[in-house]
């Protein structure tokens, strides 16, 4: 009993997440919740170096790119999807090592500044590197991915949107679980350390430098493999899937959900995308209305709706210790 | 001779014209207290930023029980056994008590992410011994009751006494304290020197930045002075507070007894 108290919430969500296939209303909205599923696998990775760390990487959509080229160009040369998603988001991870080592030795907004250069430098890459990427039309024709193969029971394929939904969902439930595993532990705290007080963290022991390396290169690898899913999906990519509008996107969804907390990203990742949906007519005011809605955000609820939330939460059950 | 624990030789720290820290050499011997005095300005911070490598030095070497630590990075010299606190007390503000204690020991931990990830055998061993660092610290310190509490709800001596508890988790073999008790009422600064006594009463060997006489009088074993970056002086606190040089450093030339 006390397990189902424990998590009735987080079951409940997922029966809902499970049950989305029957209730959505149409293919287009299907096709959001899709798209908003691999956004909140890059806004749960970007968490990890912005909020946990506390590093501003403005290079996010650049590995979101590289994700999507390398699955991209490897299954249209004939590399099963299943293969050509790890070796991408691998890909994506190493690439950040050596973006990581020299912008790391930055701080505070001249890491964001040296990180938005590179994510300028990737997208002009994949424009211009015509023999490999394209050029500006970008790659067409990308297959979705390969059906597994499961001897004696059949194959599971992705043609529909259902499947590709389910699949999608899988990624995101295990990059949940992986960055639950993650930051709810002394590694976690780790983090959360160089983030609030870097001389401390030195003095304590702690390789700082490698600390914020390992968590850039595990949001990279992460953001990378939602880069290469969508690429899949898609079925065809342009240099702008590693524009800074993407990062943009990222930033958005992560501070109005809510930094260094985990259903934040989540939320802001759906909320914002379907709200748009709803919005359509005001679209072209859209960055108006985010522009507004973010400096008040930032003002009043500097932890997004999620740490608005505890606050309100913790004010309603009067001063306790609760759980950071 | 019993050999030192920590050994500084011919140190020498420049900045740009101001000499900070003047050719100063010292011994600390395992289980001491010994405090560092001098005026405002006469280098004693910079030495603690030069011994747990903030800091690089101009010249001079630093060896710890024999082995060169000059120049190293501080994270590599709090893992060989030297811990500080900040003269600004320097805590992870937006953490809890036990998050704080926790990150002390650390680097006493395997760590490792695949086993973090699976929750494996090293991961659990490294929690289980974590656990049990914070807690001998938090009754060592006797901050128990506010284990769970955010840094920023403590009281300043509260702050204080974690700190010295951060550094003390790490299981170091010199404690570098600088001025544990500035800004604390009397009350308070008997708390704190309860608190050293009691390290040292636990076999760690202590380093004291200090400006209240009575409590240097009071715990060190044996006293270093500095005055514009060099050491004028060096012995047992009844010596110093005999040596003429001192009493002209810290009260001026007419007062001179």
């Amino acid at each position: 009993m006390t397990f189902f108290k424990k998590n009735g919430l987080k079951l409940l969500l997922l029966f809902i997440a499970l049950a989305v296939p029957w209730v959505v209303p149409s293919r287009y909205v299907f096709q959001i919740l899709i798209n908003c599923c691999l956004f909140a696998i890059g806004t749960l990775s970007l968490n990890l170096i912005l909020g946990f760390t506390g590093q501003a990487s403005l290079a996010h959509a650049g590995f979101f790119g590289i994700g999507a080229y390398g699955v991209a160009l490897l299954t249209k040369a004939g590399v099963s999807f299943w293969i050509a998603l790890p070796v991408s988001a691998l890909l994506a991870a190493a690439i950040g090592v050596g973006v990581g080592l020299p912008t790391l030795r930055t701080r505070g907004s001249y890491f964001a500044i040296s990180t938005l250069c590179m994510g300028v430098i990737i997208e002009i890459v994949a424009g211009n590197w015509v023999s490999l990427t394209g050029g500006q039309t970008g790659v067409v024709g990308i297959p979705t991915p390969s059906p597994i193969v499961l001897p004696g029971i059949g194959e599971i394929a992705f043609a529909t949107q259902t499947a590709q939904y389910y699949l999608v969902l899988a990624f995101l439930l295990f990059t949940l679980a992986f960055m639950h595993r993650l930051v709810y532990s002394l590694k976690g705290l780790g983090y959360m350390a160089v983030r609030n007080n870097e001389v401390l963290a030195d003095a304590v022991g702690q390789n700082t430098f490698a600390v914020k390396l390992q968590a850039f290169v595990i949001a990279n690898f992460f953001v990378g493999l939602a880069g290469g899913i969508y690429a899949s999906l898609l079925g065809s990519i342009s240099p702008s899937v590693a524009s800074i509008n993407i990062t943009f996107n990222f930033l958005v969804y992560l501070l109005l959900g809510g930094v260094a907390t985990l259903a934040g990203p989540v939320i802001g990742a759906f909320a914002i995308p379907v709200l748009m949906e709803y919005l359509q007519a005001l679209q072209q005011y859209s960055m108006i209305i985010f522009g507004v809605l973010l400096i008040l955000v930032i003002i009043y609820f500097p932890r997004g709706f999620m740490g608005g939330l505890t606050s309100l939460w913790n004010r309603i059950k009067g001063p306790s210790p609760g759980k950071g | 001779m019993e050999k030192p624990l920590l050994k500084v030789e011919n140190l020498i720290k420049r900045f740009e014209g101001l000499v900070a820290v003047a050719d100063v050499s010292f011994e600390v011997y395992p289980e001491e207290i010994l405090t560092i005095i001098g005026p405002n300005g006469a280098g004693k911070s910079v030495l603690f930023g030069l011994i747990s490598g903030l800091l690089k030095p101009t010249s001079g070497r630093i060896f710890l029980s024999g082995r060169e630590i000059t120049g190293a990075k501080p994270y590599v010299i709090a893992r060989r056994g030297i811990s500080r606190t900040f003269q600004t007390t320097s805590l992870f503000d937006q953490l809890r008590v036990v998050d704080n204690l926790a990150l002390g020991y650390k680097m006493r931990t395997k760590d490792g992410l695949w086993s973090t990830l699976v929750h494996g055998p090293s991961w659990r061993k490294d929690k289980e011994r974590t656990e049990a660092k914070v807690l001998e610290v938090l009754e060592f310190i006797g901050l128990g009751h506010k284990a769970f509490d955010f840094v920023s709800t403590l009281s300043q001596v509260e702050q204080k006494c974690l700190s010295i508890g951060v550094a003390l988790a790490g299981d170091p073999k010199l404690i570098l304290l600088d001025e544990p008790t500035g800004g604390l009422i009397e009350e308070d600064t008997e708390r704190i020197t309860r608190l050293i006594r009691k390290i040292n009463g636990a076999g760690i060997t202590v380093c004291l930045i200090e400006h209240k006489m009575r409590m240097v009088m009071d715990l060190a074993h044996r006293i270093i002075v500095l005055n514009y970056g060099a050491k004028i002086a060096e012995g047992k606190p009844e010596e110093i507070s005999r040596n003429p040089e001192v009493i002209e450093a810290y009260l001026g030339k007419e007062h001179r007894a």
